[in-house]
């Protein structure tokens, strides 16, 4: 068909990486439960951190009817909000976005995306599902102990979240919650060295770095960062621990409980709120990044056209994964540190947005003339981007120390980071689930529920989040159970509470109709076929569809970059990766 | 589409310079680091992920040693040995770091062996290794009991400021138990060797996989790392 001894065929070097030899499951029991196969375990993690995600949202619902109608359900008392605000932000950041993002789609993408039979070491793969299921599952047993999960806040801050006055402080919240963190870290390492090696060792011919579709390079940088920014959060539980259960005072000053002096002394709180936010600032990247290389590929694919600027696109990745590691002390402006340390953290803050602001236009720019289509990974993808705009703007505003001091603390912070963090992410994973479903399972999901869905999530986040802003404005704090007598909040606030709690149980509900769609599509849905968006990245030129174990006969080569599309002079509007051609039926030099 | 076949790489492709070359090396085809094996990238990548843990313990431990208002115990004197007569300042540390370097040296002869195919002489060799490792480790066990019969604990000592009971306590244990996992870790490999199951490919118990020699390799980074981060401890704890 196209002679392929010229040109791009030319720069194909000899295989170097051997082709494996694969583990072959006996028996039904390592087919499907324990398996080292990374399609399944990332269905596995997948499944489990969605099922979790649920009791974050319902927790979230229970937040919602106490804040909107205070003292109306008798059972959420003072200590229960507290315990449902810790459990839901916890939950949503590790346990749903860490998990889902790098062990579900990276485990998923990340061999198919790059002509892999599987990932480098599948039996630690294995291992990682399982220590974070077992993570997952103290994380639960939390609600059934004696005083209940920990009602410390997500950010556990010391001293308060060992203490008595705080929900599981002296019981065995804290301790469960410790204990689970670091499960989860020593699950997570497990797999994120198989996809980080997986990325830098096992790729097909062909499948050069800068030939990898954007979704790996944001899974792998992120999975990088994990790696680095996970051991403090590690150093951290493992300190707290210790401070909860031998009584040594790593965060504990000396404190009075109840009137009565307690042994610790000269523990410093602040160290704490260091090591957790060296941890917790790269994790809010660790989310946003394989949301970014996601929805570019969303885009690409879905406007058939290329991605405007890769290679800028990829050191934007790279540069906003290096500078995450610099600016964790903003979310510090008000810890009472060295005011010099706030100039440093605010000025890396901000430069942030330089890169981050480069991937928002290149994003816009590959939509400009772009053959749009508008179906539901596509509007998910857009509704991403205006929602990470919009949650971006405000960063600004909170990164400058000045106007952080005034709005810390408020429901301005909580709708900053639900935008940023919180929605657009979720946007992303539902984009990304709408995207790749038809590989999983071999058949589309309905789009009759799926417009349902996009539509109220969407406009349902906007009326949740955007009021937010206003009532943080006016000064309504964060974190409490309920305002009493306020002079500086009018009645108007409560009458707004009332609308985004009814909101937030609409949007909520919608979810149920996204979950009944997954099930219900796995034997409704149309046949998909192998290739139903035209896409050009290597996990739609599979064999078979789903990908069988071992995802290929012949390992495929790959000729071209991943965003082929619209090709001038091509027979068709995308040439995929794997397919050989003259050097001028490419874009790739384009960028 | 018919099957592609390929032509040998007739002539070398022009390649880029400076930066731009750079870049392009990294990014280079199927693989970043030519002819490293997986599983050496992995240990490699471990080893960066576990410095940062290490890094985190040590930075706790300088800032609660930096910011503490009361006295700091002297290390010359807490970690003295009360030998014929005299204290003998930091003598067991002493000891201690001379096995644990040791056992970096016969790592490596072992490594070295290993890539000759002798199996005996590797087995012993990491034998050995393990065995100076469990020496040291038995000797940290001294070390803490007389430190507890002494009265420090993780929550106060007789001398000062209770960070330093619960530091030193926290961070040499997690080096012992890296030392101990080290241990165990190499035993089981001196035993695949002396059986020579990577010449009969025989098959892991748990992962179901052939080994191969360069385990014993990737053992000894592990084993070097360990080390490596036993010299900073050593440092900011018996020589601060």
């Amino acid at each position: 068909m196209v002679d392929i001894r010229s040109g791009t065929d030319r720069a194909l070097g000899p295989a170097e990486v051997e082709d494996v030899e694969l583990y072959h499951p006996h028996s039904w029991w390592t087919r499907y439960v324990f398996s080292q196969d990374a399609k399944i375990i990332a269905v596995q993690y997948a499944s489990t951190a969605i099922a979790i995600g649920m009791v974050a949202l319902v927790l979230s619902w229970l937040m919602r009817l106490q804040l909107g109608f205070p003292g109306a359900f008798a059972f959420i008392d003072a200590e229960r909000y507290y315990q449902f605000i810790t459990m839901h932000g916890m939950i949503m950041v590790i346990y749903l976005l860490t998990a889902l993002f790098l062990g579900g789609f990276g485990n998923y993408l990340i061999p198919l995306m790059l002509g892999a039979r599987d990932m480098v070491f599948p039996y630690a793969n294995m291992l990682s599902y399982w220590l974070y299921l077992l993570a997952v599952l103290v994380l639960v047993s939390s609600f059934f102990a004696p005083g209940g999960p920990t009602g410390a806040g997500w950010t556990l801050y010391p001293p308060q979240a060992v203490l008595s006055g705080t929900p599981g402080g002296k019981d065995w919240g804290i301790v469960l919650m410790l204990s689970s963190l670091i499960l989860f870290i020593i699950g997570f390492t497990m797999g994120g060295l198989n996809y980080v090696v997986t990325v830098l060792q096992g790729r097909a011919r062909g499948m050069t770095l800068m030939r990898m579709p954007l979704t790996i390079w944001g899974i792998f940088t992120a999975t990088v960062m994990a790696l680095l920014a996970f051991p403090a959060l590690l150093v951290a539980c493992v300190m707290m621990l210790f401070d909860r259960i031998l009584g040594t005072s790593f965060f504990m000053p000396a404190i009075v409980e109840m009137g009565e002096q307690l042994q610790h002394g000269g523990g410093s709180p602040i160290l704490f709120q260091h090591l957790f936010w060296f941890f917790g600032h790269p994790e809010v990247y660790i989310v946003a990044l394989p949301a970014f290389g996601i929805v570019s590929d969303l885009i690409s694919t879905h406007a058939r056209k290329n991605i405007f600027g890769y290679r800028m696109m990829v050191w934007a990745i790279v540069v906003i994964g290096a500078l995450s590691f610099v600016v964790w002390a903003h979310h510090m402006y008000v810890s009472g540190m060295n005011p010099y340390f706030g100039f440093f953290f605010a000025t890396t803050t901000l430069i942030i947005a330089v890169p981050t602001a480069l991937k928002v236009y290149n994003w816009v720019l590959t939509l400009w003339r772009g053959d749009i289509h508008l179906n539901l990974p596509m509007l998910f993808a857009l509704a991403f981007i205006v929602t990470f705009v919009n949650g971006g703007l405000t960063g600004l505003f909170l990164g400058n120390v000045v106007v952080d001091v005034p709005l810390s603390d408020t429901m301005f912070v909580v709708a900053h980071f639900h935008m940023v963090m919180g929605v657009a992410p979720i946007l992303v994973i539902f984009g990304a689930i709408y995207h790749w479903y038809p590989k999983v399972t071999g058949r589309m999901l309905n789009e009759a529920m799926g417009q349902l869905h996009f539509w109220v999530t969407f406009v349902g986040a906007y009326l949740i989040f955007f009021p937010m802003h206003y009532l943080g404005l006016i000064g309504v704090p964060r974190r409490y159970y309920e305002m009493g007598e306020t002079a500086f909040v009018p009645a108007s606030a409560h009458t707004l509470n009332e609308f985004i709690t009814i909101v937030a149980l609409i949007v909520g509900a919608a979810q149920i109709v996204f979950l009944f769609n997954l099930v219900w599509s796995i034997r409704h849905g149309r046949e998909a076929g192998g290739n139903p968006w035209r896409a050009t990245t290597l996990e739609w030129q599979t064999p078979e569809t789903p990908p069988r174990h071992g995802n290929w006969k012949d390992l495929p080569v790959v000729y071209r970059w991943a965003y082929d599309y619209s090709v001038p002079g091509a027979p068709e509007d995308f040439i995929p990766q794997n397919q050989p051609g003259p050097d001028n039926l490419t874009r790739e030099t384009a960028t | 589409m018919s099957a592609p076949t390929h032509s040998p790489v007739t002539e070398p492709l022009p390649r880029p310079s400076g930066l731009a070359g750079f870049a392009a090396d990294w990014a280079s085809d199927q693989r970043t680091f030519k002819n490293v094996s997986w599983g050496k990238a992995m240990m490699w990548i471990f080893l960066l992920s576990d410095t940062f843990v290490f890094g985190c313990f040590l930075v706790a431990y300088m800032s609660a040693r930096m910011s503490t208002v009361v006295p700091w115990p002297n290390p010359s004197e807490v970690f003295a040995l009360h030998i014929g007569g005299s204290d003998v300042p930091l003598i067991l540390i002493a000891i201690m770091t001379f096995v644990l370097i040791s056992s970096s040296g016969t790592m490596a002869m072992a490594v070295n062996f290993g890539y000759r195919r002798d199996r005996r002489k590797t087995a012993a060799l990491m034998v050995l290794t393990a065995l100076f490792g469990a020496t040291f480790v038995g000797m940290q066990a001294f070390e803490w009991t007389k430190l507890i019969s002494e009265g420090v604990r993780p929550w106060g000592n007789p001398w000062g400021a209770p960070q330093f009971g619960s530091t030193f306590f926290m961070i040499t244990g997690f080096h012992g138990t890296h030392v101990t996992i080290g241990v165990i870790f190499l035993l089981i490999i001196a035993r695949k060797v002396w059986r020579g199951d990577f010449e009969t490919g025989k098959r892991g118990f748990f992962t179901s996989r052939k080994g191969q020699y360069e385990i014993v390799e990737i053992t000894g980074l592990y084993w070097h790392f360990v080390d490596l981060v036993w010299v900073f401890i050593f440092a900011f704890f018996y020589l601060w």
